[in-house]
């Protein structure tokens, strides 16, 4: 289609953003209104049944946020993008525009506390059905799969454990049934990982975090492939005619759009977790240096991983990018320009040992974040995965001394010699 | 020959004044009317839908074929066909003869005889493509959905 492909730094910096044809402005504009005038009631009337392109109400679409979704879009490989308030919103709605009450889905084990209460808590008293399973155990994930399940979810990197999902087996155990492969590329981003090339569906992120770059908002997107056959049978919000769209029939007007356009037209309208567009201007203009901020990350990671591999106090480090990492052919397969910047250490002296050394940090942020240009640190047992109970808790990779790095941009000597300090 | 580039999909559509749509439907939840409908919401090109079974859609006149809209109006610049890919022969053949600019084949509308008499006769082909997606491509409307256009220009577009 296109007539040149363009590499992945300039699509970073071009995608969505042409020159605003109304004033010629090179920078986007940040389009800051509720709603939009409309030409003529026939107008009105052609975007109200989904006919024409343009936007009606900022909790649908926003032309700010929609060149933050293209830009994604682009960089993932997909047709389309939803953006969202949130990471976690992001995937509540992926859910929803898939299953209802009754319905079922797989989750890798190896994910975010957070996603573990919203599947495990929150979609279960909406009775929506979650079986958690070992994102490596691929002959559970087969089993765990049955006729009501509507998607198998899995991170590109395991949050915290560092676990790498096997994307191209996932999506053939998907594809065989039927289901789609979801797949949360927040710790990788699509610099890294687009595990849409390997077969993945469906791809989300908490844009927070290594979109943005520089904890400035909190935002979510949702990509899709455009290759999926919803129209497979096991399907019916999508295949069926829609109560919520008076009877339109989602595969058959819009084709390889269908998901997209229900995602938006259906689901984001009725849950409302839309991006503001400031948020959305501020993901564009992090995602123009999206390269390098990817490559200085991974360079620092190596550096702080490999510093803190030789120190006889600390226990172990879990950094996916060393060279004796059992699941090394996974990263060299997946990632290979780099495993990422947030890995985990246990410290010797457990877990009064991990609080001493996070009291002791001057340079690095104790915050709940990761992806930032600072360097973050947390201890998972007492903040993020403290809501999981003992044995989730060591299924999702939190060991008690358990302590998360997000390896930031700044001198790598300095972030080395804090840790230093705090480790004495 | 097959259009298939950016550039050759945009030629074709800033060149063209008039569209027949073969097969367009009344029924609003056709792909067929939503494609027909858009594009003369749109207002770029002058319209006109081709189909033996009905007399109008939205008060536009519908001829029953293109031999009968030549007859009046002149060769369409595109025939946009959604029809069976067994009746498609019998659409391009026709096309042929009443002098249209370039076919249209819309998503799984495929029969490759049809693509090579078309292409011997020396009209532009576009296949398994959506005329109101490309065209959308083009004028900015996929991009305000948060769709990939695959669009990278820093030219400012013409209102």
């Amino acid at each position: 289609m296109p007539d040149r492909q363009f590499g992945f730094s300039t699509r970073a910096i071009h995608a969505g953003t042409p020159p605003d044809p109304q004033t010629g402005s090179r920078a986007a504009p940040i389009y800051q209104t509720a709603a939009y005038v409309f030409g003529s009631t026939a107008q009105a009337a052609e975007l109200f049944q989904l006919r024409g392109y343009g936007h009606i109400y900022s909790r649908i679409s926003n032309p700010t946020v929609a060149a933050f979704e293209e830009r994604i879009a682009n960089l993932e490989g997909g047709l389309g993008a939803v953006a969202f308030a949130s990471g976690l919103a992001a995937q509540l709605c992926l859910v929803l525009s898939l299953a209802q009450s009754g319905d079922h889905i797989v989750s890798s084990e190896n994910v975010y506390g957070g996603t573990v209460t919203q599947f495990g808590v929150t979609l279960k008293r909406l009775g929506i059905d979650v079986t958690f399973v070992p994102v490596d155990d691929h002959d559970a994930i087969r089993a765990a799969i049955g006729p009501r399940t509507k998607m198998l979810f899995a991170e590109t990197i395991g949050n915290p454990s560092g676990t790498i999902a096997d994307l191209e087996r996932l999506a053939q155990i998907a594809h065989d049934a039927g289901v789609p492969l979801a797949i949360d590329n927040t710790f990788a981003s699509p610099y890294l990982c687009r595990p849409i090339e390997h077969g993945a569906d469906l791809v989300v992120h908490s844009a927070t975090k290594f979109l943005s770059g520089h904890g400035t908002l909190v935002g979510g997107v949702l990509v899709e492939s455009g290759t999926f056959p919803w129209g497979n049978g096991r399907f019916p919000m999508l295949s069926e005619a829609s109560p919520g769209y008076h009877g339109k029939i989602f595969t058959e007007t819009f084709g390889e759009y269908a998901f997209l356009m229900r995602a938006r037209a259906e689901v984001l309208r009725d849950v409302g977790a839309v991006l503001s567009p400031m948020d959305a201007w501020l993901l564009l203009l992090g995602l123009e240096t999206l390269p390098v901020r990817m490559q200085a990350h991974a360079r620092n990671a190596r550096e702080v991983a490999r510093f803190l591999n030789a120190r006889s106090e600390v226990e172990w480090v879990r950094y996916p990018g060393f060279e004796d990492n059992p699941q090394r052919a996974l990263v060299e397969k997946y990632l290979p320009h780099g495993a990422g910047s947030i890995f985990t250490f246990g410290i010797r002296g457990g877990r009064e040992a991990g609080r001493r050394f996070i009291d002791a940090l001057d340079l690095w942020s104790h915050v709940a974040n990761v992806g930032d240009t600072k360097s973050l640190v947390i201890h998972p047992a007492s903040t993020t995965h403290a809501q999981l109970t003992d044995e989730e808790m060591l299924k999702a990779g939190v060991a008690p001394e358990s302590i998360r790095l997000s390896v930031g941009l700044e001198d790598v000597e300095d972030l080395i010699w804090d840790l230093e300090r705090a480790l004495r | 020959m097959i259009l298939d580039t950016a550039s050759q999909l945009r030629a074709l559509l800033e060149a063209a004044q008039s569209v027949a749509v073969v097969g367009a439907s009344a029924n609003e939840l056709r792909p067929s009317y939503t494609v027909f409908s858009y594009l003369r919401t749109k207002g770029r090109y002058d319209v006109t839908p081709i189909n033996p079974t009905i007399a109008e859609i939205d008060g536009v006149k519908v001829f029953p074929s293109l031999t009968a809209y030549a007859a009046e109006r002149g060769a369409p610049d595109i025939v946009d066909v959604f029809r069976k890919p067994s009746e498609v022969v019998e659409v391009v053949t026709e096309a042929i003869a009443v002098g249209a600019k370039a076919i249209w084949l819309q998503y799984g509308v495929i029969n490759d005889d049809a693509i090579r008499l078309a292409i011997e006769a020396g009209l532009s082909v576009v296949v398994d493509r959506c005329l109101k997606v490309e065209s959308a491509r083009l004028d900015g409307g996929l991009s305000t959905s948060g769709l990939n256009s695959g669009s990278i220009t820093s030219r400012r577009r013409k209102l």
